[in-house]
Parts: structure tokens; sequence; C-alpha cells
């Protein structure tokens, strides 16, 4: 479906004064000219056997092409997880045990930020600042470890943003839960209460959440990736974008989608394992 | 009352707490009241709304508030600094692009832009998503088991794919990028409306208007629909910015508006082909713009659902 629509490869593909005939061949060699249902049909049979069509653009497996950039992309997904969770669930936990103080206000606001800022422009701003002005991280490319600060935090300050107000919501919310009230009466002390009981069941809904923010990151990262020049699937993408280069598109998408949908899959698993209560219903 | 010391909690789940008795004089408060006066005591919520209104203000009136026509290229003037820097050029006041035009005037058209793509594109999934959600939440059956399977597929892949995907195949285009955006959005609508729907629709009233002998159009639209209005307000005013901050990520791909309509996004990627040559400006003040906007709204949404439904836990 995808294939006729926004434009003829065709076009991009042959230099400007190749002779019809010629142009005809090509059409020709890449099954451009057979009827549409008959190109989704053999799209449908090659797909199912893991042959997702050669590049227009670089002659080779689609695939192959995607999959190349893959540990690239990952890198980047997976550090910013990680940034955003080590310092979001402190600081979620500090602003809810302390509601109202000034921790409380300033990371709300910080996270408000956060959440209001495009991350393309994040990534922008953090190179005029540590790339032109103060020159101490690289602006583009990736190898070091130094490479990958920027894009990584730039992409990592939404999900902090988001990371923040979940946990500092969920623990105001499991500190009002009777098992909270029957700790404290014990004589637990508050910062077993706050980290053992509390802490421990605000995590296991936020499991789900940072599970699908992990899936829609890889899609999401694409505009970092372009702005720092990473080499991953997301700017492949655009590039294939660029020339029309539709085995690549549909290949970037279908990798996108089964890591997202794999990695949702395997947070429902692990939730019920988490969670006895959902086990031992019904 | 502790409406100061929740003074952020535009921003916090805060349930909100209902006045005293005596304060109003009598025991029982009325929605509208309760919605009002929470307004009232929430001093940054009364600062997001007045910004709110001022941005849209502007943006309606950009014709006269804009000091010059954003795409009109004044190539004398190509790249200057904001005014208050040495080279800055009156009535550039935050400086121009690469090709001349004016970065202020970009922004006030820009703004327009993404709070027309904003509101248009919210309107049309939250009409499809109430219709489809109520379809499938009083007819019980085919139609229900469809609708939700179309729901349960677009919810499962990244909205951002989605967007971009469908961008992909229509090409460019303002008209376009509000279709797309609004498809892309329907689902949780369907989904919001049909659940609104499903917790009332086995209660003993709708059995006796069913019992009355009322319409199924009439039960719908009187009990269920009515039903359903709180959630898909919270949920509107969550999507907003969320749909204006795709809208800007799409564009500055070069996959969303043409180049030719001042977008923010345009303007940021415009700006950010000169960043190396130390032309801050043309990207950080089109951002600042945007976030400004995005704050408000979310500011006031964050209000809207405390106020609104004070249980709620924070949705992502």
């Amino acid at each position: 479906m995808i294939l006729h629509i926004s434009g003829d490869p065709m076009a991009l593909l042959m230099p400007p004064d190749a002779l019809p005939s010629q142009v005809e061949e090509m059409r020709r060699s890449l099954g451009l000219d057979r009827p549409l249902w008959v190109q989704y049909g053999l799209f449908l049979k090659n797909a199912a056997q893991g042959n997702l069509g050669v590049s227009y653009h670089h002659g080779q497996p689609a695939l192959k092409l995607v999959l190349e950039r893959l540990p690239a992309s990952l890198e980047l997904v997976i550090t910013t997880i990680i940034i955003s969770l080590i310092l979001a669930v402190p600081i979620g936990v500090v602003a809810a045990s302390r509601r109202g103080s000034m921790i409380d206000r300033a990371s709300l606001l910080g996270s408000l930020i956060g959440i209001s800022a495009p991350p393309f422009w994040i990534g922008i701003a953090f190179i005029l600042i540590f790339s032109v002005e103060l020159q101490w991280l690289p602006s583009s490319g990736r190898g070091t470890f130094a490479h990958l600060i920027l894009p990584a935090g730039s992409l990592a300050l939404y999900r902090l943003a988001l990371f923040i107000r979940l946990v500092r919501a969920g623990m105001l919310d499991v500190m009002t839960m009777d098992y909270i009230r029957t700790a404290r009466s014990k004589g637990v002390s508050e910062q077993k209460v706050v980290y053992k009981h509390a802490l421990k069941n605000t995590l296991i809904p936020f499991v789900t959440i940072a599970g699908m923010q992990m899936g829609s990151l890889l899609a999401g990262a694409i505009v970092t990736e372009k702005v720092f020049a990473w080499p991953g699937m997301g700017r492949l993408f655009l590039e294939a974008i660029g020339v029309m280069d539709f085995p690549v598109i549909i290949a970037w998408a279908l990798v996108t989608a089964t890591i997202f949908l794999t990695v949702n899959l395997a947070v429902d698993v692990l939730y019920v394992w988490l969670d006895p209560r959902i086990r031992h219903e019904k | 009352m502790s409406v100061r010391t929740a003074s952020m909690n535009g921003l916090s789940e805060t349930p909100y707490a209902p006045p005293k008795a005596r304060f109003w004089g009598f025991e029982y408060v009325p929605a509208e009241r309760q919605l009002l006066h929470s307004f009232l005591s929430n001093q940054l919520v009364l600062v997001a709304c007045v910004m709110l209104l001022f941005l849209v203000f502007c943006a309606i009136f950009a014709f006269w508030i804009a000091p010059v026509d954003p795409l009109e290229q004044t190539l004398r003037a190509r790249l200057r600094p904001p005014i208050w820097e040495e080279r800055g050029l009156s009535p550039f006041y935050l400086g121009t692009d690469r090709l001349g035009r004016d970065v202020l005037s970009n922004i006030i058209y820009g703004l327009r832009i993404s709070l027309m793509v904003g509101f248009f594109s919210v309107g049309i999934s939250l009409l499809i998503g109430l219709a489809l959600g109520l379809t499938a939440g009083y007819s019980r059956g085919f139609w229900e088991t469809a609708i939700m399977r179309a729901v349960d597929v677009q919810l499962s892949l990244p909205l951002i794919m989605v967007a971009l995907c469908f961008m992909v195949i229509f090409g460019q285009g303002l008209g376009k990028m509000i279709i797309v955006l609004a498809i892309a959005g329907w689902a949780e609508y369907a989904r919001t409306v049909r659940g609104a729907v499903l917790s009332i629709r086995e209660k003993e009233y709708v059995e006796a208007a069913h019992a009355l002998g009322f319409g199924p159009w009439t039960i719908m639209v009187k009990y269920l629909l009515i039903n359903a209005i709180t959630p898909v307000l919270i949920l509107s005013a969550v999507q907003v910015p969320r749909v204006i901050m795709l809208e800007a990520t799409l564009s500055f791909l070069g996959l969303g508006v043409p180049v030719t309509t001042p977008s923010i996004g345009l303007a940021i990627a415009r700006g950010y082909q000169v960043l190396f040559s130390g032309s801050w400006w043309a990207s950080i003040f089109p951002g600042l713009a945007l976030m400004f906007l995005v704050a408000c709204i979310n500011i006031v949404a964050d209000w809207l659902r405390d106020a609104l439904e004070p249980r709620s836990r924070e949705q992502v």
C-alpha cells in the first residue's frame, strides 16, 4: 500500500537524462511494474521468510541495513532509560516524603519544564552550551562515552521529568494505604516504611511505564539521532525517506514495532511475576 | 484547608480539598463553584491561564502583532542577532535567520500553527473517538469487538511511529498533518469513552430509561455521553500539548508542514543549521516559545485533572 502513494522512486533513482526505456528496465528489475496487489502479495510472502526486499539506494537487504544500525540505537535508548531511572527514583521518593518542601517544589517545577521542552530543542541547547560555548563534549558522532553523554542526556530529560512525577504520585498514593499505617503503628522506622514498604509497591506499576517508554523511545530517538548525527536506525530511516527507499522504511517500521511489542510483552510477564496479587486473582 | 501549601498542586495529583462548610455557609458546594474556587486559589494556574490566553490572542491577531511578515526575506539583514546585541537591527527584536526572516514574527505565526494543529486534530480525534467509543460501549457484540480490536492495534504501537508512517505515506501539508495526528489519536478517546459508558450502562436509571421506552439515541446522548464528558475533557487537555509537540517534531524532521509554513519546528530546524556559526537565537527562541506554550497548557491540564478527578492516578 505504501509503495505508490507518496512519490515515484524512479524519479530519484535515475539520472534526469535517462531514457524512458532505461527507466522502464529499472522499474521492471525492481518489480515495480507489476500490479499493486501482486507487489503486496510478493511482499507478504517474502516478509514471512524474513526478506523485506533490497534497498533501492544501498543495494543491500533492507533488514540487514536496519539491524546493522540497531546496536547504536539500543545503546542510546538503554543509556537514556538507565540515566532517567537512577535519577528519578531517589528524587521522586524524596519529593514525596517531604511534601511541600523546597525539594518537592523544585522537583515539580523542574519536571514541568522537562515534560514541556521539545527533546530535539534540548539537544540543540545542550550542543550550544556544552559543545560550542564550553567545548567540553563532542556534538556529533558515536564512539567514546563522551559522545554518548549529550544525546542520552537530552533524550533522558523528558523521561526523567515523567518518571519523577510518576514516582512521586505513586508514593503519595501508596503512603495512604492501610498497610503503611499498619507498618507505622507496629513501630517500623520511617525510613524502613518509605524504602521497604512504600517504594517497593510504588515501583511495581512503574515497571510497565518504564517498559513502554523504552519502546516509544526507540521511535522517539529519531530526532535526537538527527540532531547529534548519531548513526542509529532513526537516521537510516530519515535518509531512506529522503530518497524514498521504501524497503528500508518498511524494515525500520517492522523492527521498531517488533521491539516495542516484545518489550511490552516482557513487561506484562514481569509484572505478573513481581506482583503476586495478580497471579492469585481468579 | 491546605490550598496554600499545595500551591504547586497544578502539578501534583493532590486531592482537591473541598472548602469547609462554614466557608460557604452551607454543606453542599456545587461542582462548578468548587472548580472556580480551586482555580482562583491556585496562583500558578491563574498565571498559566492568563499567559495561555495571551498566547492565543497573539496567535489569532498575528497579522497585527507580528512586526513583519514572517516569510519576508530581508537580505540586507541576514543572521542579525537580537536587538540588544551590537549588530541587532530594528524591527528584528529577536534577530533574523539565514535568509533574513524575522525570528519573532516566525514565532508568533508558528504558535498560531501549533495551536491550530493542537485544537483541530484533538477536536477531530475527539469526535471520532466519541462516536466509536459510544457505539462500542452501547451496542455490545460485533461492533464492540471490531472497534476495540482496532483500538488495541493502534495503542500497541508508539504514537510517534504511527504519525511518522502516516506522514511518509501522505506527504507534507498542514491539513494532512491535522488529519494524521487526529487519526493517530482517536484510539485513546474511544477507549476512555467506552470505559465511562460501561461503568454506567448497567445502572438502574439507565435501565429505567430503557423501560420507559426511550430510544437508543436518547439514552446514548442523555445518559451515556454526559457521563463520558469529564474523562474526555481531561484527556483532551493532556492530548493538546502532546499533539503540539508531535507537530513540532515532525516539522523539525521535515515531514510535517511544507517549508513555506511558519512552523516552530521548521524554525528550530533552520536555526539548527546555523548553530555552529554562532547564530544561537534562530533555534533557541522558537524552542523557548514552544516550551512556554506547552508548559502553560500542561499546568492548566494538570489542574483540570486534579480538580475534576481527585482520585485519578497520573496517566502517561
